[in-house]
């Protein structure tokens, strides 16, 4: 890029401006075949080997709706508050673009599935704001472009590009917000509070895993500012494919300060595409288009009506589940933690994590420690998310039985934690190949204790004498004699019984 | 009735990708025209209270099963490509130089 985007502080925009956004967000649904035909779904598969006649175009193949596709849209619409259409149709959306070979793509148009609801999200300090949808539809996603010939894979500079139409036809749903007005200087945060919690209401929904690193959930974020006090939207700049939480919010403050500078020259913002650059938060111009878009949307003939039957819809509004803000707040109340703390478990991505654990046996102060402190700290080193660490819920319920048998004190059980992450087996076997059960054998643990004591004779004076505290330079020693493996609590018993003191 | 365009016509061309010589455009325009008048006739008989009709059979819900089918091998799905690369569809260039 040879251009520099001119800009102003983000105080000097909010000053001047009122921003209004539109969120658009992508979900890949994680059914077992496409939405149209019964190509598998499955990832890592070779080009083009889930493919077939449908969705290919190919002359005279008729596509079938796949029934957990629209059970999905269905599922997200109840759970987003949304009315749910008694009959719509299907649209070919039609372009002429090689990442769909039939030249259209299966969406709806003027009838969604779904439409007219809301949803709650909370902000980082607690405080909830109402998020109105405007519709949910059902689509399909398009094939994989690999552009051969120009800089870095570019499409600009290419000498041609390469399909592979696996992707093509996995089922998509598309959710589409109201304009959000009124969140002034939190847009951005507003923003990324809504992907977030869009993101948990999907997995809680189970229709789909939602990995924005790889693409199941993408979001579009479109943005316009205008002037205090007016009533009018500004124009709206659109950028695609923004895929990650942090992202979200970048590009939405970026896109104000963009705006605010050109609107402050003089200048005009343009009706455009923009896409977003991970390295520098900033975005950039897509290419301009020369005419105006023009689908020719029209209802697809090869399709018929979906008429959600009124039981269907109420048997699944009645096996929702617990939806994640108010999960939330149970756990919060049963765990006896505040809302800050929460937040840290959410920001972390720990909280299905610490669920699992406690439903795997643990207790939840143990469950939610392991998780915050050494789980989080061994993820952040590696650079993963937590639930990919190598080690499972039950793995770390697992310790925390073996702490509150006295198996295990903190320090051994964090080496058992350690040498499960190192891929060294589950949390007994650790155990077993280290050697790193506490010393529970009181004959080694007396004589340990009585070296101690004759090794330190001016601290054990001390103890005699009624410093009961002194006893910690002795518990250290037999810990040390132990390489650890010491109940500590056992040893300093011990050490007191075996200078006559009371605990 | 309003007659269609040579404008209209060539817009159709662009979208449709067919390149139309000057004298084709004005060929398209009269036999479109012809083509949407006839249609239109329809209109005179079917009121506001018939709504336009997508599909002809009142069928509705037709749902298949989230069941994995087979899928065409890659060489399968590549045998129509008229040109081919990495065992993936190759197609010209998108976008010319910027």
């Amino acid at each position: 890029m040879t251009t520099t985007t001119d800009l102003v502080s983000y105080e000097d925009a909010l000053a001047s401006y009122d921003p209004v956004m539109g969120l658009e967000v992508h979900v890949e649904l994680g059914t077992k075949t496409k939405m149209f035909c019964g190509c598998s779904t499955e990832l890592g598969a070779a080009a083009n080997a889930q493919t077939c006649p449908v969705c290919l175009g190919l002359p005279g193949a008729l596509p079938v709706v796949n029934a957990i596709g629209v059970e999905s849209a269905i599922k997200i619409g109840l759970a987003l508050n949304c009315e749910i259409a008694e009959w719509c149709r299907f649209a070919r959306k039609n372009y002429f673009y090689p990442d769909m070979p039939k030249n259209f793509q299966t969406s709806q148009y003027d009838e969604p599935i779904a439409f007219d609801g809301y949803l709650d999200v909370q902000l980082e300090d607690g405080e909830t704001f109402r998020v109105e949808i405007e519709r949910a539809h059902m689509e399909e996603d398009t094939g994989k472009s690999t552009h051969v010939g120009g800089a870095t894979g570019r499409i600009h500079g290419a000498s041609h590009s390469l399909l592979d139409y696996n992707r093509a036809g996995i089922p998509l749903i598309e959710i589409v917000t109201k304009p959000i007005t009124g969140a002034g200087e939190r847009a951005p945060e507003v923003a990324r509070a809504y992907v977030r919690e869009l993101r948990e209401l999907i997995r809680a929904l189970g229709v789909s895993e939602a990995r924005m690193e790889m693409g199941q959930m993408r979001c579009d974020v479109n943005l316009s500012l205008r002037p205090h006090g007016r009533e009018k939207f500004g124009t709206r700049s659109e950028t695609k494919n923004v895929n990650s939480l942090r992202s979200v919010e970048r590009a939405a403050r970026f896109e104000i300060q963009r705006h605010a500078a050109v609107l402050n020259d003089g200048g005009t913002i343009i009706q455009e595409t923009r896409h977003f650059h991970e390295d520098t938060g900033s975005t950039t111009s897509g290419r301009v288009k020369e005419e105006a878009e023009d689908y020719r949307y029209f209802p697809e003939p090869d399709l018929v009506p979906v008429a959600p039957s009124r039981e269907w819809v109420e048997k699944l509004r009645a096996e929702l589940p617990e939806l994640p803000l108010v999960r939330r707040s149970r756990l919060r109340e049963e765990w006896g933690i505040s809302g800050t703390d929460m937040q840290a478990i959410l920001n972390a991505g720990a909280l299905d994590s610490i669920v699992a654990t406690i439903d795997a046996g643990a207790d939840a102060a143990s469950a939610r420690k392991w998780w915050m402190g050494e789980l989080a700290r061994a993820a952040n080193e590696s650079g993963t998310a937590l639930d990919e660490l190598a080690i499972t819920p039950a793995q770390v319920a697992r310790v925390t039985e073996l702490v509150n048998a006295g198996d295990l004190n903190d320090k051994l059980a964090r080496q058992v934690i350690e040498g499960v992450l190192a891929g060294e087996g589950t949390p007994d076997e650790v155990v077993d190949r280290r050697g790193l059960k506490v010393v529970s054998d009181e004959g080694a643990l007396t004589t340990a204790v009585e070296e101690a004591i004759a090794g330190n004779p001016a601290i054990a004076d001390k103890i005699r004498g009624g410093k009961v505290a002194a006893a910690g330079a002795l518990v250290g020693a037999v810990m040390k004699a132990t390489r650890g493996q010491a109940d500590a609590a056992r040893v300093k018993e011990l050490i007191l019984q075996k200078l006559g003191v009371e605990g | 009735m309003p007659g269609i365009t040579r404008e209209e016509v060539a817009h159709l061309a662009r979208l449709a990708r067919l390149e139309l010589k000057p004298e084709e455009l004005d060929h398209f325009a009269g036999q479109l025209d012809d083509i949407i008048g006839a249609v239109a006739r329809v209109s005179e008989v079917a009121d506001q209270d018939v709504p336009p009709t997508s599909h002809p059979l009142p069928l509705t819900n037709v749902m298949r099963p989230d069941e994995v089918r087979p899928s065409l091998t890659p060489e399968q799905a590549l045998s129509g490509a008229p040109a081919q690369e990495q065992q993936r569809f190759k197609v010209p260039q998108i976008l010319g130089e910027e």
